[in-house]
């Protein structure tokens, strides 16, 4: 790729400085999409001596470096903990273990791309960013937010709890991409999120309150709760699949994920 | 750019571009068993091992591998005989296009998991292609070398 130099860089500062001198500046994770995402650059910013490259679950929540591999989220013991595990389950559906190896979860995160596996998951999980200037953000406020292109994605953290989670990848092989993904989580509250349709995935808020407002979760309920998510969704075609097969894939997989979650 | 690496276990230094790729490097470099594919993190020929674990190096910037060890399967080679020989004892091979990447992957499932089940072979190497065979008397060679490995461990 074309790019004028590419700096390690010493702190958070310097990334910062760097990252908000020029648009032209880019902040690399792993590097695994950067061939098929981003042709030019003036300076590539390396994080990799910041030791971003931890997971630290000693505390109430898990806390995720921006530079931790998506290999090792996947294999570790307490993320599989959370949720049925959902979150290493999407990585481990996510091409071979190589790509696993370069993708980090801060490029993962930061490159909003919207056949991503791991949007859904963390949509339904507790999950809050951390970043240099901006603080702590909920993911679900920053997926409806502008791309950030001059902040430093920190780590991530996902809180503990006892939520039962269900994810679905539809995709034609092991190497594609989703032709649609969703994921559930069911704690105190239902969460549904649908992903590759083919825009980025969002949480479905309409189809959750209707489901949140029934004591009993019957056929008819989870019937309604699908026809709400599949409306809210704004489903579209593209080379992957149509928009009626991306319906008739979600109202499946929504079902069983919600009657799994209730097991 | 310069970069240091240890390759092979032998400290080497090249000049790169800021935006090369180590696939490029490496076979500019005379590094040929490190193949060419897709060139798009797709098919897995290009795959090389980075401080011991399995990457595809068509996506790896060469600057990122500064100060880090790779292994190509020159490095690897006692192994990788080991699993020729169970390749060719189960008609495992033709082309020979993928084979290096395969053993490093193999390798690394070794040092990973070496008890892995059939399900867990299939899905470790799900990112590595083979055009000629089929996959099913690679996955049985394969196991039969991770048998042979704990038997001998």
């Amino acid at each position: 790729m074309e790019t004028n130099q590419f700096i390690e860089v010493n702190s958070l500062e310097e990334a910062y400085i760097l990252a908000s001198a020029d648009r032209l500046n880019k902040v690399i994770g792993g590097g695994a999409w950067l061939k098929i995402s981003l042709k030019k650059a003036k300076t590539l910013i390396s994080l990799d001596k910041l030791n971003l490259d931890f997971i630290d679950s000693e505390s109430s929540f898990i806390e995720i470096g921006a530079q931790a591999t998506l290999r090792e989220i996947e294999t570790n013991k307490d993320i599989k903990k959370l949720s049925s595990g959902i979150l290493n389950q999407a990585i481990g559906k996510i091409m071979g273990v190589t790509i696993r190896n370069l993708a980090t979860i801060g490029g993962s995160v930061m490159g909003k791309f919207a056949f991503s596996d791991l949007y859904p998951v963390l949509l339904v999980m507790d999950v809050k960013l951390k970043f240099y200037k901006l603080g702590e953000i909920s993911f679900a406020d920053f997926v409806e937010m502008p791309r950030i292109n001059d902040d430093i994605l920190i780590s991530i953290k996902i809180n503990k709890n006892n939520s039962v989670g269900y994810f679905k990848k539809a995709a034609k092989t092991a190497l594609d991409f989703a032709m649609i993904n969703l994921a559930i989580t069911k704690g105190d509250d239902f969460k549904i999120a649908i992903g590759s349709k083919p825009s980025i995935a969002k949480l479905n808020y309409e189809a959750m309150k209707y489901l949140n407002s029934k004591k009993d979760i019957t056929e008819e309920v989870i019937e309604k709760t699908c026809a709400l998510a599949i409306e809210e969704a704004k489903i579209k075609d593209n080379v992957r699949a149509t928009k009626e097969y991306r319906e008739v894939l979600i109202r499946s997989y929504l079902k069983r994920g919600i009657k799994q979650v209730i097991q | 750019m310069k970069i240091n690496i240890k390759i092979n276990g032998q400290n080497k230094t090249f000049e790169v571009e800021p935006g090369e790729f180590m696939l490029d490097v490496l076979r500019r470099n005379n590094y040929l068993s490190v193949r060419r594919g897709c060139d798009n993190i797709s098919c897995g020929v290009c795959t090389i091992l980075l401080d011991n674990k399995p990457v595809p190096s068509c996506s790896l910037l060469a600057a990122k591998a500064n100060n880090h060890e790779i292994t190509t399967v020159e490095g690897i080679q006692v192994e990788a005989e080991k699993l020729a020989k169970c390749f060719g004892e189960f008609g495992a091979d033709q082309c020979g296009f993928c084979n290096p990447s395969m053993a490093l992957t193999v390798y690394s499932l070794k040092q990973e998991n070496v008890n892995a089940t059939e399900e867990e072979i299939k899905a470790y190497l799900v990112g590595n292609l083979c055009r000629c065979t089929g996959y099913v008397s690679q996955h049985q060679a394969i196991k039969k070398y991770l048998g042979d490995s704990n038997e001998n461990s």
